[in-house]
């Protein structure tokens, strides 16, 4: 009983009104394994994983915990039968100190001796080789300290079952190596670690095992080295990969025979340092540089989303002036902001509500779009894009993040602009919704959109732009354009180095 | 039956299922209590008008003023997710202005008096851009905003009329106040009904609506799209202000005098919890006009049938406070997401037990 199963789910089913979220999934955990859940949106995955918590109560199957088949009742049920789940957004609270947040809401008595519990967290902090102190406030470590200090928190907890639900999304490549050491460590430990991620390439680093789900159905479980990286998306998909590579087969010398749409000379913002940058009908270019770099800043200061501080702007040869959004949108200008959270969708509104909005805003507020010519716009988007929403009234915040972001860019497209900024448009959403954005960008492109894009992942904007701005320390340090596109280059050019 | 009931709950509570439950129940218990409350007569008044007149006459008739501020106060609550508290005091303003300009013309006419009531309602409006500038511009919680003018609004009212209380008899005013001659309904539920189809009009030939929800669910999202959160805003403080003039000249209208100390006196309360009642987030955001003037029928409703109770009138806040709790809980986001996992359980039930019939 080398193997022993830790965790097994046996037919699990689920069901919302009008889905079948699980269809008799099965899936087992071993003690001291790493084992990925992957899936593209809506395949269930947050579904299982919302069972296992106590979030939702299943319709059918059953959990076993140690081969006792056990029910779980509600979160804090499943935390005192040992199944701890770190989210991906961190839900402890920044305003406490680190100790105050590992011991926060667990049964203690009414007297709290800070001290006892200060040494006790810094020895816990220790052991795991966090690089916090008890007394620092949580707010001020690191996004990446503060993930591990909420994953020492399950731990100290006895957990045995430990769930991170897209962990690594909001961290930098140091950051996830820390992660991962600390993963591997508690496998070390004996606990059985369930990973969710969109990053295929972190899948391989830390992973043993993988199981895939589709449509609210079990795909297969398999090892993570006998299992190429090709086959498990398309496994994730349910369809052979299209060959990639040629996706991006720009025609750079057209395009550089198109009239220049939009430059900008030392424009900056108050978030943004002096940059020049222009951009012609019909091509793509991205933005890149690591986190922190300014990319994002300077496509905020094109689109006058932050305080414009100076620079000339001008679009279609013509000078003009942009310090607010709708100036911009007004010139043709559509900008798909970073976080889609904050500064995307309207939670609560409606898919219509919300795709129409731009549109509405740009016709002004005594030409509204009456209800049946929105409902004829959503209806349309909502086909073009595939959106998987159960109507066009459902509220936005209630569909999965690629979705959501789909949503966003039905907003932008039926502007019918000029010139489009996607900063960041497939973060956190699944590789089948990637490759149908990259593809809408190289398509929207050929029909004659200027398109920024920028991505954290550096090989999806080598295979959409023919030409990269690199960033660092909020400057821009390179630009590569035809055969110095390649990632090696890419490296060098971010780290600074000429040769 | 069976399909309003079904409407009404169609994807668990919609808004309005509380406010509408809340006036039938009210409705059945006056009729248990008494069969005869409901009964709506022809009497003559002192004009020797032929009017209305009746329990449910005098609800929806005395509801009127708190109605109107209801609708502004649903708008500031969307765009700015937060309220204004200083309606009673800016009405006492209004009042007085009204007053003013009709006691400083030398013969009233129905034009002086719409003259009157339009500077009444610059007046408002100009105090609701200065509650608008404080919370749009200068980020202020609107609470603490508009405490500013409810603490001093009675005092300038004050001032506006030399500090007295001047009585102002008038046939337009008792018209406005009460009936015009050979209309049976009493004239304020008929301002109430144009004020609601007015703003009825502005949603449906604006997209006001639309930014003034974006602005209150996601004010960041909403700018980078173009909507102005400052001018949205402060927009639902001005209209707030039309509509604080309308309730203080009505106010005005029906006691033919102007007493700032007392016009309209605690009605910020109540046009919040109208508010509330309705199904409105006091967060802001998603709004139903209509929901916040059935929730002060219902305020109304709740203080005339305590009445008819012989509830003394100190003890009448004790019992409205108690109907109020169970409206509000009964409306909370927990009690609401408990009865729509009740509901889709009796129809997993209905649908097994229907299937189970089928099989045999």
């Amino acid at each position: 009983m080398q193997e022993e199963c830790l965790l097994t789910m046996r037919g699990i089913d689920k069901r919302f009104p009008g889905v079948h979220a699980l269809n008799g999934v099965d899936f087992s955990l071993r003690r001291g394994e790493i084992h990925a859940l992957m899936g593209e949106n809506g395949a269930g995955k947050s579904t299982l994983i919302k069972v296992l918590t106590g979030v939702y109560q299943m319709d059918g199957g059953e959990i076993r915990l140690d081969g006792e088949s056990i029910v779980i009742r509600s979160p804090e049920d499943a935390q005192n039968k040992g199944i701890s789940t770190v989210y991906q957004e961190i839900t402890l609270c920044p305003n406490l100190t680190v100790s105050e947040n590992m011991f926060i809401g667990r049964k203690s008595g009414i007297v709290i001796r800070h001290k006892d519990r200060e040494k006790r967290a810094d020895e816990i902090l220790q052991k795991l080789g966090i690089p916090a102190r008890s007394t620092q406030l949580l707010g001020n470590c690191s996004l990446a300290v503060q993930q591990m200090v909420a994953i020492a928190r399950a731990v100290d907890m006895q957990c045995k079952v430990l769930i991170l639900d897209e962990p690594t999304s909001s961290l930098d490549d140091n950051e996830v190596k820390m992660l991962f050491k600390l993963m591997r460590d508690l496998r070390g430990q004996g606990v059985g670690i369930i990973f969710v991620t969109h990053f295929l390439e972190q899948v391989y680093e830390v992973s043993d095992r993988i199981t895939v789900l589709r449509n609210g159905e079990l795909v297969g479980e398999y090892l993570t080295e006998e299992l190429p990286q090709v086959q498990l998306v398309s496994k994730m998909i349910g369809k052979e990969l299209e060959e990639l590579s040629n996706l991006g087969d720009s025609e750079d010398v057209k395009i550089m025979q198109q009239e220049v749409f939009y430059e900008a000379k030392e424009l900056s913002s108050s978030e943004a340092m002096p940059f020049d940058f222009s951009i012609r009908r019909g091509e793509v270019n991205g933005f890149t540089g690591l986190l922190g770099s300014g990319r994002s800043e300077s496509v905020r200061a094109i689109f006058g989303a932050d305080k414009v501080n100076g620079g000339t702007v001008t679009v279609k040869g013509k000078p003009v002036k942009i310090t607010r959004p709708i100036e911009a949108m007004k010139h043709g200008i559509g900008y798909l902001a970073e976080d889609r959270k904050r500064d995307g969708i309207i939670a609560d509104l409606s898919v219509r509500e919300n795709i129409i909005l731009a549109l509405q805003v740009m016709n002004g507020i005594f030409k509204p779009i009456s209800r049946s010519e929105s409902e004829a716009f959503a209806d349309e988007y909502i086909k073009a894009l595939n959106i998987k929403t159960a109507s066009r009234e459902t509220p936005v915040g209630s569909l999965s993040g690629g979705n959501q972001q789909k949503v966003i860019l039905a907003r932008w497209l039926l502007t019918h602009p000029d010139y489009l900024i996607l900063d960041e448009p497939t973060r956190g959403i699944d590789v089948g919704t990637k490759l149908e954005i990259q593809k809408l960008v190289l398509k929207l492109s050929e029909e004659g959109m200027s398109i920024t894009f920028i991505s954290s992942e550096v090989e999806e904007m080598l295979r959409t732009c023919s030409r990269l701005i690199v960033m660092r320390d909020r400057h821009i340090v390179g630009e590569l354009t035809g055969k110095d596109l390649n990632q090696t280059q890419v490296m060098k050019t971010i780290a600074g180095g000429e040769a | 039956m069976k399909k309003i009931g079904r409407k009404l709950f169609r994807g668990g509570l919609g808004q309005l299922t509380i406010p509408i439950i809340a006036i039938a129940l009210l409705a059945v218990f006056n009729l248990i209590r008494d069969p005869g409350f409901f009964s709506i007569g022809i009497a003559h008044n002192s004009d020797g008008n032929a009017v209305l007149s009746g329990n449910i006459i005098s609800i929806i008739n005395g509801a009127s003023e708190l109605a109107i501020l209801a609708i502004g106060m649903t708008l500031v609550t969307a765009a700015c997710g937060g309220q204004d508290i200083s309606v009673g005091a800016a009405a006492a303003i209004a009042g007085s202005v009204f007053v003013k300009v009709l006691k400083s013309a030398s013969s009233v006419s129905g034009g002086t008096v719409l003259l009157a009531f339009l500077l009444s309602c610059v007046v408002a409006m100009l105090f609701g851009a200065f509650n608008g500038t404080l919370v749009a511009v200068f980020k202020i919680q609107p609470m603490i905003a508009t405490l500013i003018l409810y603490t001093c609004g009675r005092s300038i009212a004050y001032w506006i009329n030399g500090g007295a209380t001047p009585t102002i008899s008038n046939p337009i005013l008792s018209a406005i106040g009460g009936f015009i001659p050979g209309i049976p309904i009493p004239t304020p539920v008929i301002i109430v009904v144009v004020m609601a189809i007015l703003f009825k009009l502005l949603f449906r030939f604006t997209s006001l609506e639309l930014f003034t929800q974006s602005v209150g669910i996601n004010g960041a999202a909403a700018r980078l799209n173009g909507v102005d959160p400052t001018f949205i805003k402060l927009l639902s403080f001005v209209l707030l202000g039309a509509c604080v003039s309308a309730a203080g000249c009505i106010g005005v209208s029906r006691l033919g005098l102007i007493n700032h100390e007392t016009l309209l006196l605690d009605v910020e309360m109540d046009a919040i919890l109208a508010v509330a009642i309705g199904g409105n987030s006091l967060g802001g955001g998603r709004f139903k006009i209509i929901g916040s003037i059935l929730g002060a029928y219902i305020i109304q409703t709740l203080t005339i049938t305590l009445y008819a109770m012989k509830v003394s009138s100190t003890n009448v806040k004790a019992y409205k406070a108690i109907v109020i709790v169970l409206l509000v809980v009964i409306g909370s986001p927990v009690v609401k997401q408990w009865f729509t996992k009740l509901m889709m359980r009796l129809s997993e039930n209905r649908k097994k037990v229907s299937a189970k019939g089928a099989e045999e």
